[in-house]
């Protein structure tokens, strides 16, 4: 009973400490979730540090946050991760080089498959030859 | 057979296998690390494991990366719940004992780990010849681009990062890297 009574007063203290969170906290807490969904989870795959329940994406969002109190912009804490894992750390690859091809590959099938079905159609609603 | 519909596909299918066969010849989780060439980040870390003598740090004593300069140093990412690590221990322990005496610093980094845990797993394992330090909230881990463990990082007597190695490392690779960095910095 004693423990019941330890673990509901915990849960409230939680409660409370969560509505009484300040509006630079939340600022900054939604700050940090921004950059830390562009960020690569470098033991998972294909999940951002944000959705990652990882120790070490916990641990990077950790850095992330502490980096902007600290007063850098998301573009400088972005730039701190490129220059230790490289840019594969982002989500979202730099259209240039290599990569650009990420881009235009959908959209250029979209095109293609587009243009055949148009094609394709054409064909089958055209008339019938009229017989001569 | 009509060539032209022939030909649209292949200029479609081609490219697309082209790209495929060029994914299968890359292995996804050999990712280049932008650091070599680059200054270490600099680093304090206690000593939890202190090592056999000469090489041993008594336990709680703080290393710091800039007291190491002018010395090639050897930083080996590892966990006893590692299963390489298991592979790459004895060979690392043994190659920094042979190198006592010279201008060469082997350091153990405890990564994601407890401390007892790793000063068990070292007695299990059968000692280690050099100090390991622990790495609280794993920032020096995530400094040095880490992926996983095992990884070990060898920097030159300058300071900068020379060399990264993935997975576990062999004796061969530990003294061509450290013994070309020793025969660099003594020119």
């Amino acid at each position: 009973m004693t423990r019941l009574l330890a673990a509901f007063a915990f849960a409230a203290l939680g409660a409370l400490g969560a509505v009484q969170q300040s509006p630079a906290d939340s600022v900054l807490e939604a700050r940090t979730a921004e950059v830390a969904a562009q960020l690569r989870c470098p033991v998972c795959q294909g999940l951002s540090i944000q959705d990652s329940p990882s120790e070490l994406s916990q641990q990077m969002r950790s850095v992330v946050k502490d980096q902007l109190r600290a007063g850098k912009s998301p573009d400088e804490v972005k730039a701190y991760f490129i220059s230790k894992y490289g840019e594969w750390i982002l989500l979202e690859p730099k259209p240039k080089g290599f990569n650009v091809l990420v881009y235009l590959m959908p959209v250029l099938l979209v095109v293609i498959g587009l243009g055949w079905i148009v094609v394709a159609v054409r064909k089958w609603t055209r008339p019938p030859d009229s017989p001569a | 057979m009509n060539w032209k519909r022939a030909t649209i596909a292949a200029a479609c299918v081609v490219p697309l296998i082209i790209l495929f066969g060029y994914g299968l010849t890359r292995d996804p989780k050999d990712i280049p690390s932008p650091l070599p060439g680059h200054e270490a980040s600099p680093f304090a870390l206690a000593v939890f494991a202190p090592g056999q003598p000469p090489l041993n740090r008594a336990p709680g004593d703080t290393v710091r990366l800039a007291e190491l300069k002018g010395q090639v140093v050897v930083l080996n990412f590892w966990a006893s719940w590692c299963l390489s690590c298991r592979d790459e221990h004895q060979i690392l322990s043994e190659t920094a004992k042979s190198y006592a005496g010279k201008p060469v610093h082997f350091l153990g980094v405890l990564y994601n780990d407890e401390p007892g845990n790793g000063t068990q797993w070292i007695e299990q394992m059968g000692g280690q010849s050099y100090p390991s330090v622990t790495d609280p909230g794993a920032r020096t881990a995530i400094n040095y681009g880490l992926y996983g463990v095992p990884e070990t990082y060898f920097l030159d007597a300058s300071g900068r990062i020379a060399y990264k190695a993935t997975g576990p490392v062999n004796e061969r690779l530990i003294r061509h890297v450290v013994d070309s960095l020793m025969a660099v910095a003594a020119k």
